[in-house]
Order: structure tokens, then C-alpha cells, then sequence
């Protein structure tokens, strides 16, 4: 299934796109985070300590076991620092 | 009942008139720009647009039930907001005092810390650091 790939502040710089659609096959958030690790350096690179990860599907906040379901849209982003 | 994210400025004076006014007891905080000793000109704030919004709204809904509320109001500003500038400000309404901070504390740290915001330091070289998010922050939440 196609998946849209959101990335916030640092990650997004590090990996250099703010979006991306991804085709997997990924049960998990897990699973999908390392096939996008895989892509290319700078993917590996930005998502190599996932501690620094924070995980949104379909625009709720969940974590690395996560199933992925049929989401459309997952997030991935720094701690925030809203307020 | 509302939150609203938005870049442009607001007017804490022109939000409150009228707001909670049956109430009782309204507390109001607001957040602004620091300059960390001279050190910043401004903060760079990026947000999630659409999940930020939906963020806000549940956290308002949960403490206007746990605190009983009558009111609350969230503005949060993103973009590039010079040092002095108001960030964000929350304000709640209820029958008596302690719900109306208790309910403003607890949106505080809601917002803090699962409010999808990301702020990044603006000095006079121009961008810098992106502000790490902050362990006691995640321990104010974890009080409620």
C-alpha cells in the first residue's frame, strides 16, 4: 500500500524532503521505519536512534510497535517543544 | 471552547473580553519569546498543520471535563516570532479558582510536551539549534 511520509523539524532536515509517498508492505511502525532507513544515507543517518523519534499515525501520536494498519499518513518527528 | 494556531499576533486583551464571563474564576497564561541572555533575536516555530490543530482541541475538551470548565482558549502562533514576542496563551474558566489553574497547568504541560510544535533558535548569525525538549517536562505530565 502507498503510505505519505511526514517529517518535522530536524528529521525532515536530515532526510532533506518534508513528504514523501512510500510503497510497504510494513506491518509495524518499526517495520516501515526500517525499510525507510534503508533507502539511502541520509535516511539512515536521521533515523539511526529512534529514543529521539516520536511517532504520529493518521495524525495520533503511538509508538514503534504500532500496527500500521491502513494508514495513510505517518509522521515522524523530534520530541516537541510546544507552549 | 476553541483553539486556533495562526502566525499572526494576538491580542490577549481582545481574546478575554467576554470570555468566562459567568464564571468566577479565569486564569490566563501566556508564553513569550526569550532572548537566553542576548543570545537569541528570535525562535523559529514549526508546527504539523492539521494534527496540531485536532492535538489542541482533545486537550481543551479533557480538561474542561476533568476541571469542569465553563472556558478555555488555546492560541498558539508559529513561524518566526522575535524575542518579547507572545508565543501562545491559554486561558480557562470555571465556578472556582484552583480548577481554573490547575486546568491552565495541565494544559501547559499537555501542550509542552504532545503538542506537535518544534522550536528552533534564531540568532544574529541567523538559524541555529533546534531547543531540545526539556526531562522535566515529561515528568510535569506524568503528575496528571
Amino acid at each position: 500500500m502507498a503510505v505519505e511520509v511526514l517529517y518535522f523539524a530536524w528529521l525532515r532536515e536530515r532526510i532533506g524532503v518534508p513528504r514523501e509517498t512510500v510503497q510497504t508492505d510494513a506491518a509495524t511502525v518499526r517495520d516501515l521505519i526500517a525499510q525507510l532507513a534503508a533507502m539511502d544515507e541520509w535516511h539512515a543517518a536521521a533515523l539511526s536512534d529512534l529514543s529521539a523519534v516520536r511517532i504520529a499515525v493518521d495524525q495520533e501520536l503511538t509508538d514503534l510497535d504500532a500496527p500500521l494498519g491502513h494508514a495513510r499518513e505517518v509522521a515522524l518527528f523530534p520530541p516537541m517543544t510546544g507552549g | 471552547m476553541s483553539a486556533r494556531v495562526q502566525s499572526e499576533p494576538f491580542d490577549i486583551g481582545a481574546e478575554l473580553r467576554g470570555f468566562g464571563a459567568d464564571a468566577g474564576a479565569v486564569v490566563t497564561f501566556s508564553g513569550l519569546v526569550r532572548s537566553e541572555d542576548g543570545r537569541l533575536t528570535a525562535l523559529e516555530i514549526e508546527h504539523y498543520p492539521g494534527m496540531t490543530e485536532k492535538a489542541l482541541t482533545a486537550f481543551g475538551a479533557a480538561a474542561a471535563q476533568r476541571f469542569d470548565l465553563t472556558d478555555w482558549r488555546i492560541v498558539h502562533r508559529h513561524g518566526i516570532l522575535s524575542v518579547g514576542e507572545p508565543i501562545m496563551m491559554v486561558a480557562t474558566a470555571a465556578r472556582h479558582r484552583k480548577a481554573a489553574f490547575d486546568a491552565a497547568e495541565y494544559l501547559m504541560d499537555w501542550l509542552k510536551s504532545r503538542a506537535p510544535f518544534w522550536k528552533r533558535e534564531i540568532g544574529p548569525d541567523g538559524p541555529g539549534e533546534w531547543v531540545a525538549a526539556r526531562p522535566d517536562d515529561e515528568d510535569a505530565l506524568a503528575r496528571w
